[in-house]
């Protein structure tokens, strides 16, 4: 009659105890990680959709809010008094400092094109439209918690913690910008 | 629950359950002769109040669940289809979305009942910290709700407090990308947020009876905060609470349905009522009323929080612990709290003025001069999100923030006045988070939170050793008695 009181060889069986916890755990991780994948973007969703935009018939002034990715991208041509007000801010005063020139494309300073979607908590700001407010540095002012921004989309006062961001873009021609 | 002997019941049918499942034992023992204090007031109905609104709710729900289409295109027409052509789906439409309301003025009562009278002492703090969890889930569950109309403000709200995460530093934006399942509120935001919605009020049905258990273990806390200490201390459950509760709910319920016949829309926003745009913000978000509050709080914290905010904050914390939350400072920190209270003024000067005089015209020159000012630990932003859950999540730990001896606000001179500033500093903050966030609401809000946390970190750690202790009465039949007395009745 065996002894069933002690294994023959212990050691043998807490191996036995540990690769079997070791696969299940394991097991339950893979699972579990495709659930949680599961709610991630599908692939339709991340198919990028680049957004072409004719600028041609823009005044200096005058704004655009186009779709991009499901988000609104402002595209503004500046006036020369916008621009220089940009450009003349000592970055040390920025919250998130930047230089105009690192927001716009060199040779292309009159164009400012920015995601119009609010550093803070994602709402839109007002400023694209003529007979929106722009805030105190004529920018943007977003209307859910005061965040202003100024001519070249940077966050000037308010809780936003960085600049409106800058999405990938370059101009196909003099008259066509293609953002993404 | 109900072991061990039992009577039997004189109905067959009732019996022949009862003998194999002793269910109606278990109702009997916990509702029928249930021992509970004989002098509640009608603040003890708001728990029964709670849990009629939480069965209202879901019998409302999962009828409109039945009507309702949870697709970006489709989801607002089908709530507009509800109110209007279902039979009778304008009653369960109001009555779901009042009943929100409803829900949430019981549960607000309700812990202010248990703050004011000291429910969440020793032995009930367990059963306290499962009502913030259940109050925590009803925030997510009417979140999600709130989101199913897909109008402006379900939309927009939904982005506004879905981007709270990305204050998270790392992986926050990875953390917003995947709550929404894209790169904006869209249509799998709304599937998924509906999933939930029909889901956590079942998970909340178990935490309440986790509550109600833990509550039957301990047994009720009554107005005097004394325990029952015998048979003349108490009464049966049934009929002298289900009565009392079903006057309370009469009343309750007249409220309930004014709402829902004069004033359905009452406590929503006109902008409810149009359909959501992605591409253009309301000119003014607001979230339901019972969260404004917590809204308020988010949008006081302005200002990033600066090296000198964080060494002021430490010094001046160690100085409240040791003066507040701690009887008598302790030895080892005495010969350094000189030193401490120069650390908090000398940091703490130049953290006021980066916070909150940054705009003042006559002090930009001196706030100009003050070195390291752009080196922030914590950002605006974050420091919301913080304060956000932090304002709730403080109340779960308030036993133990709490250690005064006496139970009931009733003998708590003090605690009492500053609770109803407590109070009263909610209610302001909820007026300002209705509001535009401009001056002067954005300081009234500040001190507001101020005081909320104030309330709860300094004030209430320090009466916990402060505050004299009355003379309480020997037992809540005494206290009834001196009551009926005073009152000139028999």
């Amino acid at each position: 009659m065996t002894d069933h009181s002690l294994p023959d060889n212990p050691a043998r069986r807490d191996f036995l105890y540990l690769t079997t916890g070791a696969v299940a755990a394991v097991g339950a991780g893979v699972t579990g990680w495709s659930f949680i994948d599961t709610m991630n973007p599908a692939a339709d969703t991340l198919a990028l959709a680049t957004t072409e935009v004719n600028i041609s018939s823009m005044q200096a002034g005058q704004s655009v809010v186009v779709t991009w990715q499901g988000k609104p991208v402002f595209i503004r041509r500046r006036t020369p008094d916008e621009i220089k007000a940009a450009q003349d801010v000592p970055v040390s005063e920025l919250r998130d400092p930047q230089t105009d020139a690192q927001r716009v494309q060199a040779g292309k300073e009159e164009w400012l094109v920015v995601v119009g979607i609010c550093t803070h908590l994602g709402c839109v700001p007002l400023g694209a439209k003529p007979n929106e407010p722009k805030g105190e540095y004529g920018g943007w002012f977003c209307p859910c918690h005061g965040s202003v921004y100024d001519t070249a989309g940077r966050i000037r006062k308010g809780p936003a913690p960085t600049n409106l961001t800058v999405p990938p873009y370059a101009f196909s021609s003099d008259t066509v910008i293609k953002i993404g | 629950m109900a072991h061990g002997p039992r009577e039997p019941f004189d109905n067959k049918i009732v019996e022949w359950v009862d003998s194999r499942l002793p269910i109606f034992t278990m109702i009997q023992k916990e509702y029928g002769v249930f021992p509970t204090p004989k002098n509640f007031n009608y603040f003890w109905n708001f728990g029964a109040l709670a849990m009629v609104m939480l069965v209202t709710m879901i019998a409302s729900g999962v009828i409109l669940a039945m009507h309702y289409t949870p697709n970006a295109a489709m989801a607002f027409n089908s709530v507009e289809r509800i109110t209007r052509d279902v039979n009778y789906g304008w009653l369960l439409r109001y009555l779901h979305m009042n009943g929100a309301s409803m829900f949430f003025i019981a549960v607000y009562i309700h812990i202010f009942r248990g703050m004011y009278y000291g429910s969440y002492k020793q032995p009930r703090e367990l059963l306290w910290i499962f009502g913030i969890i259940i109050f925590l889930l009803m925030m997510a569950t009417a979140f999600m709700g709130y989101t199913l109309p897909w109008s402006q403000m379900s939309g927009w709200g939904a982005t506004v407090i879905t981007s709270l995460f990305s204050a998270i530093p790392v992986v926050g934006k990875a953390l917003v990308t995947w709550l929404w399942g894209g790169f904006s509120v869209d249509n799998p935001t709304l599937n998924r947020f509906f999933a939930l919605h029909y889901l956590l009020p079942f998970i909340i049905c178990a935490v309440v009876f986790l509550h109600v258990w833990a509550l039957h273990v301990v047994g009720s806390n009554n107005p005097t905060g004394i325990d029952p200490k015998g048979p003349q201390d108490t009464l049966p459950f049934n009929p002298y609470y289900t009565i009392k509760d079903m006057f309370g709910l009469s009343i309750f319920l007249i409220v309930y349905a004014f709402l829902i016949f004069y004033a359905p829309t009452l406590l929503t926003h006109q902008d409810h009522f149009v359909p959501f745009n992605p591409m253009v913000t309301p000119a003014h978000i607001v979230p339901e009323w019972y969260f404004l509050p917590f809204y308020a709080i988010l949008r006081s914290i302005t200002f990033d929080f600066t090296l000198y905010l964080i060494v002021a904050g430490v010094a001046g914390g160690i100085l409240i612990y040791n003066f507040c939350w701690r009887k008598t400072p302790c030895e080892k920190t005495k010969p350094f709290i000189p030193a401490l209270l120069a650390v908090t003024v000398l940091f703490g000067i130049p953290a006021m003025l980066l916070a909150f005089f940054k705009d003042v015209e006559a002090l930009k020159g001196v706030i100009a001069m003050i070195p390291l000012a752009n080196i922030h630990l914590i950002e605006a932003k974050l420091g919301g999100v913080l304060a956000m859950f932090g304002s709730i999540l403080l109340l779960a730990v308030l036993p133990w923030l709490d250690r005064h001896p006496v139970r009931s606000g009733r003998y708590r001179p003090w605690y009492r006045w500053t609770l109803i500033g407590f109070v009263v500093s909610a209610v302001i903050l909820g007026y300002i988070g209705s509001q535009p966030a401009e001056q002067p609401f954005i300081t009234i809000g500040q001190l507001a939170t101020l005081y909320y946390f104030g309330w709860l970190l300094v004030i209430v750690p320090w009466l916990s050793h402060n505050e004299p202790v009355a003379k309480l009465p020997n037992s809540i039949h005494e206290a009834v008695l001196a009551d009926s007395v005073k009152g000139g009745k028999k």
